[in-house]
């Protein structure tokens, strides 16, 4: 591999790796901070996707089928909230995975229902259209390279919101110490759905973000759910820097792995995972 | 933190009369069943039996495995592999090698695993099964993703395992002698440690249990007990794949476990049972004012499982017996 | 009344109440004269939109008959299969000896149609594959009451080589997903590439069924090949072709494929589609009367449009409908039904086929190019193509 590809692959690595991290944002949130396990998280990608499907056909324009969608993930994450999670929050894990497990089925179905099961693409914003030119063979997709923006600034936004600012004090408060935080005045309950449903809308919109570079089709949430897992198990739950830096390097793990030892790729990010949790059991970044 | 799940180790009389007299109609099924029928319930016992092993790692000594399908899939897989192009192999040398391969799988990935805790225990298990699973459909030497079929069933010798009723027979002596074995172990030092550990390590350890070996020792008998269910599933199918080892299987696992009631066992059962069961019943279902139910069988599922841990906390056999105690005064309240 | 006794009574009700539900369905077994015909199909997840259209299109191809086989009644059957391998034999199992229907018209997996195979290939069920490209169903595997009316996996990749030698292209790098039908595509590219005189310069894998192509995009890009060959389906394949073009290596490296990479997913595609050439025995556009007429009668009947899938499904009703007539619906005539089957010529929207000894259909391949959204046959890539059998005991 010359130095030219080699660089290239680690663009690759690094947007993949941004890409993850935004997929896994809302499940860090969910489950990193709140302890909550929810197999739904890809469900909710999914929904996004559709989303942006459904109204990006309507409305033609990606950035109003953003704010559309975000605002249904987090009403729909709010209302599941009320109506069912909060249910939940002093029951055991398994508790947790039996009833989003039952969610997903749900999910599946009424994803069916609404619309069926065709494959759809969603198109690429035209001021994002076109690439940047890297080799004589090879350009690389402004789209893309906007992801990873929009990526970072999610982690920095993530990161600044939980780490900087008072709802973020009392988010880590809550997660940390339920009752004590309802003792010294924090409405708990009401933080608890602002959470959940940030969470839902994180993942909503990863989805929708992703979209058209993914495009939409059935059970496109699946294989999503388990790197998600794997990259905030990696890093350490509770940590979002931990999550970060998990998902580049699962997207290095992966990235590489393709070109070097393709009889290996399938096996390797689990690899990783089981070596990195032998090493550090907590994860990276033990919160 | 959240609370430990709620379990039931111990049943209440009436219960356990009722679980009798369900295992007597089990083994008097054959006698009035269509051919079909007995096939199903073989292969409810067959889950069933998996599900037990994977009670005593869950219910019992509270880790939760999401990668335990390898250990049974890995059983099918060295039947198919012992069993030659044109004729049968022993039952009497193919089980007890198959059940060692998955307690060898179990004891190697276990010596590694039970060293992390809580979610990273989950996970890690997970990554191993994704390992193994990804090993065999990568390779066309081991089948393949499409996998490979078992041609014949084994030879038994003094029975005849290609009788249906004897393949019954025998699962459901495989059954109840699991049943058994994991009873007694449950009251055993061995399993009461494993239950101490579940409600808490740190003081097991104080009080100076090795709680390594004694989680590797679960790990293990559970991989062994997987094993048998799976040299089973392939005998009775006669077809292993590498699903057999995934993600889905082992999630689906889980769930049986839950939803039946964890910790002794006969709520796996129970759960394997209903999980299949529920399963076929809702993809029977008719077309109602337009909308066809049994094709639309997933929105079912979901309403019943989400139903389940709603209502149920401890299981359809928490429940069951909860049922029993109402009509029977106050005689035989659960023990959480 | 004694506790006792309630309890009694409570687990003779519920033990009572399990056996009946096992004893579930009703079904008249009783001596009726209706044929019994079971779909195992995926109606959800991620193949349900080939599972409800290869439904659909049997159903019609019997109602255009006249809604019989032989003269009798249709009993229907369906089951969905979820595309799970592990619950294949459960679930055809179900439909055969619960159900106990004469003809299983399934599946789409390939996993699952090995679990039917186990199940079939020993009784007397009629098995119809309306899809599933498993090389073993139609050669070590094949049986006699087994038919393909669908491809075999190495097929479209067959009828693939010469012609992209023959457009100029001889040095090409293969590309698809590390799994069975991955690996008997690239056979079938392999074979009819080298024949005619290309060079492979390498064959890259991914994991199944992972999405993520950017990485071995930019090591196509390296190699710089004259085209790129592959196999992809579905969702994957509408992702592959939009990264491909995004990736730039559109009009630089010319791209053709296993015709699945164009089907269903042009519109998902969009543009990044436009140029696409591939091979496959069916096309959208194939501007043959038999072909407009059934699209027509196919998106009246059900408000979608038909695609290769559709029409396997409706060939698997034509050539039923050939058995049963030429047996005047007794199935129990096994040896002249077989025959009739064998040599039935179909008269498909594909164009006019006929079976192979081992049971795989013998067709034509098309040449299709993508143009303004549609997959524009550009010629014939192999006429009359036969599936090598290899291993079948048939015959």
């Amino acid at each position: 591999m010359g130095l030219a590809e080699f660089l290239i692959q680690a663009l690759n690595s690094f947007q993949y790796g941004l890409l993850l991290f935004m997929l896994a944002a809302g499940l860090t949130l969910i489950f990193g901070i709140m302890g909550v396990v929810n197999l739904a998280h890809g469900s909710f990608y999914m929904l996004g996707a559709y989303l942006a499907y459904g109204f990006t056909t309507l409305t033609d324009n990606l950035g109003m089928a953003l704010v559309l969608g975000a605002g249904v993930g987090f009403a729909f994450g709010w209302l599941l909230e009320r109506g069912l999670f909060r249910f939940f929050y002093t029951r055991d894990h398994l508790d947790q995975v039996l009833l989003t497990f039952g969610l997903i089925y749900l999910f599946e179905e009424l994803r069916a229902i609404v619309w069926g099961n065709d494959v759809h693409g969603v198109p690429i914003p035209a001021w994002l259209k076109g690439s940047v030119p890297l080799t004589d063979t090879l350009s690389y997709p402004y789209y893309r390279l906007f992801v990873g923006a929009v990526c970072l600034a999610l982690a920095v936004g993530l990161w600044a919101l939980i780490h900087r600012t008072r709802l973020g004090m009392h988010i880590r408060a809550g997660a940390f110490n339920r009752t004590m935080a309802q003792a010294l005045g924090i409405d708990i309950e009401r933080l608890y759905a602002i959470v959940f449903a940030m969470g839902v809308a994180l993942a909503a919109v990863a989805g929708m973000v992703a979209a058209p570079l993914s495009s939409v089709y059935p059970n496109m949430g699946g294989s999503v759910l388990i790197m998600c897992f794997v990259v905030v198990v990696i890093g350490g739950i509770g940590s979002i820097r931990g999550a970060f830096i998990a998902a580049l390097l699962v997207g290095t793990v992966d990235t590489f792995g393709k070109v070097l030892l393709p009889q290996l790729a399938s096996m390797l990010v689990y690899v990783l995972m089981a070596l990195v949790l032998l090493w550090r059991p907590q994860g990276l970044f033990k919160n | 933190m959240s609370a430990s799940h709620a379990t039931t180790t111990h049943l209440s009389p009436a219960l356990m009369r009722a679980l009798a007299i369900a295992t007597v109609g089990l083994a008097l099924l054959p006698l009035g069943a269509e051919d079909y029928t007995i096939d199903a319930v073989t292969r409810m016992m067959i889950l069933a039996l998996f599900a037990m092993s994977l009670d005593l790692l869950q219910g019992v000594t509270g880790l939760v495995s999401l990668g335990h399908a390898a250990y049974f899939g890995l059983a099918g897989y060295v039947l198919a592999f012992l069993t030659p192009e044109s004729e049968a192999v022993s039952l009497w040398t193919s089980l007890p090698l198959a059940m060692l391969a998955s307690a060898a799988l179990a004891l190697l990935v276990g010596a590694l695993v039970v060293r992390t805790s809580g979610i990273y225990f989950i996970m890690s298990t997970m990554a191993f099964g994704q390992m193994v699973f990804y090993l065999f459909f990568d390779n066309k030497a081991l089948g393949g993703s499409d996998g490979l079929f078992v041609n014949f069933r084994p030879q038994a010798g003094w029975f005849d395992l290609d009788n249906r009723l004897h393949f019954f027979y025998f699962t459901l002596v495989c059954l109840l002698l699991v049943y058994g074995f994991l009873r007694r172990l449950l009251h055993s030092p061995l399993g009461r440690a494993l239950q101490g550990i579940r409600v808490n390590e740190h003081r097991m350890r104080a009080v100076g249990f090795n709680t390594y070996t004694h989680k590797l020792s679960a790990f293990t008998l559970s991989g062994a007990l997987a094993g048998l269910a799976g040299y089973l599933w392939g005998a009775q199918t006669g077809f292993i794949n590498p699903e057999l080892m995934g993600f889905h299987w082992s999630a689906h696992l889980i769930m049986m476990v839950i939803l039946g009631g964890m910790g002794n066992f006969a709520g796996a059962i129970i759960g394997a049972f209903a999980f299949e069961y529920t399963l076929h019943l809702f993809k029977d279902l008719p077309v109602i004012a337009g909308f066809d139910l049994g094709q639309h069988w997933q929105l079912v599922m979901g309403l019943f499982i989400v139903a389940v841990v709603v209502w149920l906390p401890q299981g359809l056999l928490g429940g069951l017996q909860r049922l029993m105690s109402r009509g029977d005064g106050q005689r035989g309240a659960p023990h959480a | 009344m004694t506790s006792r006794r309630q309890i009694l009574k409570q687990t003779a009700a519920v033990v009572g109440t399990a056996s009946t539900g096992l004893l579930l369905p009703e079904i008249v077994r009783a001596q009726s004269n209706k044929v019994r015909v079971g779909f195992m199909l995926p109606y959800t997840g991620t193949f349900a939109q080939l599972g409800i259209g290869i439904d659909n299109a049997f159903r019609m191809a019997i109602d255009e008959q006249g809604g019989k086989l032989g003269g009798r009644e249709i009993e229907w059957f369906k089951l969905d299969d979820e595309s799970n391998p592990a619950k294949g034999v459960e679930n055809a199992q179900r439909l055969v000896q619960r159900d106990k229907i004469d003809i299983l018209v399934g599946t789409v997996h390939s996993g699952v149609q090995m679990g039917i195979h186990k199940v079939v290939r020993n009784t007397n069920v009629i098995n119809l594959i309306p899809n599933a490209g498993v090389h073993a169903a139609t050669r070590a595997l094949c049986a006699p009451n087994v038919f393909r009316t669908s491809f075999s996996n190495s097929q479209p990749t067959l009828a693939l080589g010469k012609a992209m030698v023959a457009r100029g292209h001889k040095k090409a790098v293969w590309i698809t997903w590390n799994y069975a039908a991955g690996a008997e595509a690239f056979e079938g590219f392999k074979q009819s590439y080298e024949a005619a005189g290309g060079t492979i310069v390498k064959s890259l894998g991914l994991p199944f069924p992972q999405v993520e192509f950017q990485a071995l995009l930019t090591e196509i890009a390296a190699i710089k090949p004259d085209a790129v060959a592959c196999f992809f389906a579905g969702g994957g394949a509408a992702k592959f072709m939009r990264d491909y073009a995004a990736a730039g290596l559109k009009g630089k490296i010319a791209l053709y494929g296993s015709g699945f990479l164009t089907e269903g997913v042009i519109e998902a595609a969009g543009p990044a589609a436009e140029g696409v050439i591939s091979t496959l025995h069916y096309s959208d556009s194939l501007d043959t009367p038999r072909n407009k007429s059934f699209r027509l009668a196919y998106a009246k009947a059900f408000k979608m449009q038909p695609d290769v899938y559709t029409v396997q499904g409706y060939d698997a009703g034509l050539l039923m409908i050939a058995g049963a007539n030429a047996v005047k619906g007794d199935l129990s005539n096994r040896k002249a039904l077989y025959a009739a089957m064998q040599s039935a010529k179909i008269d498909s929207p594909r164009g006019a086929w006929t079976m192979s000894k081992s049971h795989n259909p013998i067709q034509d391949f098309y040449l299709r190019e993508v143009v303004k959204g549609e997959n524009k046959v550009i010629g014939v890539a192999a006429k009359a193509l036969a599936d090598p059998g290899t291993g079948c005991r048939m015959g």
